[in-house]
Parts: structure tokens; C-alpha cells; sequence
């Protein structure tokens, strides 16, 4: 398999002994939004997770462009670890609280070597295509809001300008104007990068909108 | 694993949304000049809370974050307000000052009067911890978490959670058990579920048990803040159908939602939030239909069954808010009266507080 794609193959997992996953596959190509949805519980995040690198599946293996991946996220080398971006929920249970808004989203890009002033560019510049204004950039995650900090989340999930960006129920707590414009900045960074999205959220007309092409996940096996 | 091409869009909700004008027929005739105009059908009665001239102020080191200004609204017995904005608009500090629960550096003013079931008003506002401890919290307001799984204690099972809090609100160790079954019943919980400790439960079964621990004391007021985040959405629906039913019932709630399809399903009222204050205050379906207020308008174009477009430009620090219309850097009907603070013309529908609504036209 050469195709260029982020895909699971036959994923299986399980937690505390029940099967979420039971042999899935999944495929995210270049420039596509692929929506996936699926009753609670039929394990959509473990699926996201499974891409993310940040969760081995007991059977099968994910691939990044015929290649396949394995092992544990931070043990990858950067340069295949940096081309899978996920974006959660909940910024304050994804960022460190003792961190400024432009330290978190430089963050990665220090953790690969970048030399600082580079690093430095790229998060105001980051920060400005996300909008967030520079007063905010160097307040920590509890003087801002959800909203300000989940733009913070978008902007650090493409400083290493990956090829897959995964959103998991990224704009669940957003009001609708900051959804709209997190959409936005992300069809356009897709756009301009022919970046593969994956898109889990609970609301319809979200999904109608987004979206160009729907996966229903069956729901999870009884056990 | 089937792959399907999406539906036609179907506008979430069950409000149906009228032709762009019928909500704009404003009731000239009777209104008093907005801002005191009551929605319809209540005009006059007196609420089972209401909040008079709020204001909340955060002293931090070198700035004063206005968090609430200047805030009146009613809710009445049978009614379901939400009150919608973005984050850090000032709504959750609301819910927080209904509950006497904000930090030390907060002043309060004005009044937030909640009448007791005996008949007797009480100062939400100007009650003591003490008083707000014992005799408020939980048993005249109850609070649905904005996340439940850090509220429940977690040493206990969601069966001994209620029989507690029925017992600390009256019932006898006899009465207990056979409520708690049927609090739980009432929310869709399974008998099963109640054995099971909170952290046992998923997210949906964990906001029904809070749900259910908040109707326990059958509060005449129930403040839900964010009660559907991070949910499903068949359980975001049945959570805001519990909600709506008590309504029903004769409950009132107050809802505290970032989410404009929630505010559409169950509300009767929806009070928008901007900045520390409410801009506009009106019946559901007018104000979906026929926004009033240029930022209810540009929320509601925000929606992904509508333009999906984001209100241009950034809400003001609530540190730095201008003496006039704190909408008016992001307005496209910004005048320059709009620097002083927004008086609606006679004849706005409803509580809008803005120089140039649009159910008025153009500004001259
Ligand atoms: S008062 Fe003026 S600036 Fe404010 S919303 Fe109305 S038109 Fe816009």
C-alpha cells in the first residue's frame, strides 16, 4: 500500500476488557474532511487517539502514507510524529497551566531543536492567524478563556505544519463565532497545505457543513 | 464500517424558524420604552427571580475586570431562560453570583431577589454565606454542574448521593430510598446505575446523577451552567428535555450556555450576552427569526446551518471596556452616537440595548 493517506488498518482495541474497537478501518486522505460519527461509546476518540500515535492498538496498525507507524508517539522520530496534529476537547486539560499562550504554542517547536528566535516568529505568527491579539500572548491559561485557549490549541497543532489534522469535538465548547472562525482557519490552512482532516463532533448541522465525506462507526461490540 | 455522503443539512432544534419578519412586530403599542418592556404574557407579574441592576467587579493588581454590568432580568415560575455568549462574556459569573459563590476579590451590587416558596423574598445578593449555605444553595436554587465528574463525590454511590441530600432537605430515613428511585426515574437513570460509584459512570450517566442530585430538594429555581458540555448529542437533548420539563412542571431555570441550538430547543427566553452585558433580551423564536441586536445577529450568522461566518473582530478586554457600546470596534452600523451607552429607540422589540437594532432598519 503506497497511497498517501493517514488510514488504520483492522484496529482493535479494548479497555478494562470490553471491545471498543473491533477491526476498523479508517482512511484520511490528503484535502479531505472526513467526519466520523458514531453513538457514544462506539470509539471515535480511541480511533482519533489510535491515529494520534498516542494509543497502540492491541490489533491492527495505522499507516502514514503506505508507511507503517509503530510504537509510541514520543518515540517516533520528529520528523513522522510532527506530520499528526489532534486537537481535544478541552484546551485546559491539554495545555500546562504554568505556561504563557505563546510558550505553549512554541512549545513543540522547541522541543524539535528550533532555534528560538524561529520559534519565536512562528508562534506570533501563529497566534495572529489563529486571533489571538499579542496582549494575550503572554497571559497564562487561567487568565484566558476556553475560547482564547483553544485558539492557542489550534495554533500549536500547526506550528510543525502537519499533514493530518485530527479535531476531536475541538469546538464542542466554543460559542458559534469562535467555531466558525477555528473552521475557517482550518479549511484555509487544509487549503493552502492539502492537509487530510479528521472531524469528530456531536452536532449535526457542524458535521452537514464541514464535512465532505461521513464515516458511521458501528456501534461497540457486546460483550 | 459504511461510508455515506451527508444528509441535507436539517437546522437543529425544534423551534421552527419563522419568515425573517414575522418577529418583528414589536409591541409599540403597549411596550413602555425598552428595557422595561416584559416578554409577553408576563408582563406585570411578579418573577420568581429577579435580578435588578447586578454588577460584578473582579479587583485584580493594576485593573478592574467588569464582569457584570448592570444586569436586570426575570425569570418566572414555569419559564426557561438562557442566557447565551461566549466564553468569557460574564454569563458563568453570573450563575456564580446567584450562588453567593464568587472569589474574595469580587464587589456585588445591585439585587438578585428570589422569592421562597412560603412567599418571602430573599437577597440572593445581600444574604450571608451563612444564610446562602443553609437555606439557599440546593434547596431554593439548585445548580446542575458544568461538569459533573469533579462535582460528584466520588466515595459514593449515586444511591447514597441522593438518599443524603433527601434526608438533608426533609425526607425521613423511611421516605429515602423509594425518592431516590424516583428522582432517578425522573432523569433516566437505571436502578443499576445507582450502585455504581461516580467514576463508574460515563459522562452522560454522571450529568443525569448530578441532574437528579440538584432536583432532589425540588429547588423552585434550578441554574444549569454549561450543563451539556462535552455530551452526545442524544444526551445533550435528553439533559435539556429534563430541563424543559421542569419548566413544564412549573420550575423555572435559568440556562447558561455557549450553545444557540440548546437555546433554541428549550428555551422560552433567550437573554444574549456581550461583554458584561446583556444586549438583548427576547421571546425564543422572534429572536432567531428576527435578531434585534447586530452582535445576536452576527452569533446567530455564525452557525454552521447559516453563513458559518465568524463575527469580525475580537470582544473587548473586561478590563478595558469603552464608555458606549462595547460592541461598537466590531459593528458595521456603528455610528457616533454608539459612544454613549446604548439607549434603544421607542418601539425596539424587547430588551435591546443598542442606538440602531436591525428590526429597525438602517440607522438614519
Ligand atoms: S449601539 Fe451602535 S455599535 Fe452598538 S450594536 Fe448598536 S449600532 Fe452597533
Amino acid at each position: 500500500m503506497t497511497s498517501t493517506a493517514l488510514a488504520a488498518h483492522e484496529v482493535a482495541v479494548s479497555y478494562g476488557g470490553r471491545r471498543v474497537l473491533d477491526g476498523v478501518d479508517l482512511r484520511v486522505a490528503p484535502g479531505e474532511t472526513v467526519g466520523l460519527r458514531g453513538p457514544s461509546g462506539s470509539g471515535k476518540s480511541t480511533l482519533a487517539r489510535v491515529l494520534a500515535l498516542l494509543h497502540a492498538p492491541e490489533a491492527g496498525h495505522v499507516t502514514l502514507d503506505g508507511h507503517r507507524v509503530a510504537g509510541a508517539r514520543h518515540r517516533l522520530p520528529a520528523a513522522v510524529r510532527t506530520r499528526v496534529a489532534i486537537l481535544f476537547q478541552s484546551p485546559r486539560a491539554a495545555t500546562d497551566p504554568r505556561l504563557g499562550l505563546a510558550d505553549i504554542i512554541a512549545e513543540p517547536l522547541r522541543a524539535t531543536g528550533t532555534p528560538e528566535e524561529r520559534a519565536r516568529a512562528r508562534a506570533a505568527e501563529l497566534a495572529d492567524l489563529v486571533g489571538l491579539t499579542p496582549d494575550l500572548l503572554t497571559r497564562r491559561p487561567h487568565a484566558v478563556s476556553d475560547g482564547q485557549l483553544q485558539r492557542a490549541c489550534l495554533a500549536r497543532a500547526l506550528v510543525h505544519r502537519p499533514d493530518y489534522l485530527l479535531c476531536d469535538e475541538a469546538t464542542a465548547m466554543l460559542d458559534a463565532s469562535t467555531q466558525a472562525h477555528l473552521a475557517a482557519v482550518v479549511t484555509d490552512y487544509q487549503r493552502q497545505h492539502a492537509a487530510g482532516v479528521l472531524l469528530i463532533t456531536h452536532d449535526p448541522a457542524l458535521m452537514a457543513r464541514w464535512a465532505t465525506r461521513v464515516v458511521d462507526l458501528p456501534p461497540p461490540p457486546q460483550s | 464500517m459504511t461510508t455515506t455522503r451527508q444528509p441535507t443539512p436539517v437546522p437543529s432544534g425544534t423551534g421552527t424558524v419563522a419568515p425573517a419578519d414575522s418577529g418583528t412586530v414589536n409591541r409599540a403599542g403597549t411596550a413602555a420604552p425598552a428595557g422595561t418592556a416584559a416578554p409577553a404574557g408576563t408582563a406585570g407579574r411578579p418573577g420568581l427571580l429577579e435580578v435588578d441592576g447586578l454588577t460584578v467587579r473582579f479587583q485584580l493588581r493594576d485593573a478592574v475586570v467588569q464582569a457584570v454590568t448592570d444586569l436586570n432580568l426575570t425569570v418566572h415560575a414555569g419559564e426557561l431562560l438562557a442566557v447565551v455568549g461566549e466564553s468569557g462574556c460574564g454569563k458563568s459569573v453570573l450563575a456564580h453570583a446567584l450562588l453567593g459563590l464568587l472569589p474574595g476579590n469580587a464587589t456585588l451590587t445591585g439585587h438578585a431577589r428570589l422569592r421562597r416558596p412560603a412567599g418571602e423574598r430573599v437577597d440572593l445578593v445581600a444574604s450571608s454565606e451563612r444564610h446562602l449555605a443553609r437555606a439557599v444553595r440546593g434547596r431554593a436554587v439548585g445548580l446542575v454542574p458544568q461538569s459533573p465528574a469533579t462535582a460528584l463525590n466520588p466515595v459514593r454511590t449515586g444511591r447514597r448521593l441522593l438518599e443524603e441530600t433527601l434526608r438533608a432537605h426533609g425526607r425521613t430515613r423511611r421516605e429515602a430510598p423509594a425518592a431516590a428511585e424516583r428522582v432517578a426515574a425522573d432523569v433516566g437513570l437505571d436502578p443499576a446505575d445507582l450502585d455504581r460509584y461516580p467514576h463508574e459512570l460515563s459522562g452522560g450517566m454522571a450529568q443525569r446523577l448530578a441532574t437528579a442530585l440538584a432536583l432532589a430538594p425540588d429547588p423552585p429555581l434550578l441554574l444549569a451552567d454549561e450543563p451539556t458540555t462535552g455530551l452526545d448529542r442524544p444526551l445533550v437533548d435528553h439533559t435539556l428535555d429534563l430541563l424543559r420539563r421542569r419548566c413544564d412542571a412549573g420550575g423555572a431555570v435559568l440556562l447558561i450556555t455557549h450553545d444557540l441550538a440548546a437555546a433554541r430547543r428549550v428555551a422560552d427566553t433567550v437573554a444574549v450576552m456581550y461583554a458584561s452585558r446583556i444586549v438583548e433580551r427576547r421571546p425564543t423564536a422572534e429572536l432567531f427569526a428576527a435578531p434585534a441586536h447586530p452582535y445576536t445577529a452576527g452569533l446567530l450568522d455564525a452557525l454552521p446551518e447559516r453563513a458559518f461566518r465568524p463575527v469580525p473582530g475580537h470582544p473587548p478586554m473586561l478590563t478595558d471596556l469603552p464608555p458606549g457600546c462595547a460592541f461598537a470596534p466590531r459593528c458595521e452600523r456603528a455610528t457616533d452616537v454608539c459612544r454613549t451607552p446604548p439607549t434603544p429607540p421607542a418601539g425596539t422589540p424587547g430588551r435591546v440595548a443598542c442606538h440602531h437594532p436591525l428590526t429597525l432598519g438602517a440607522p438614519a
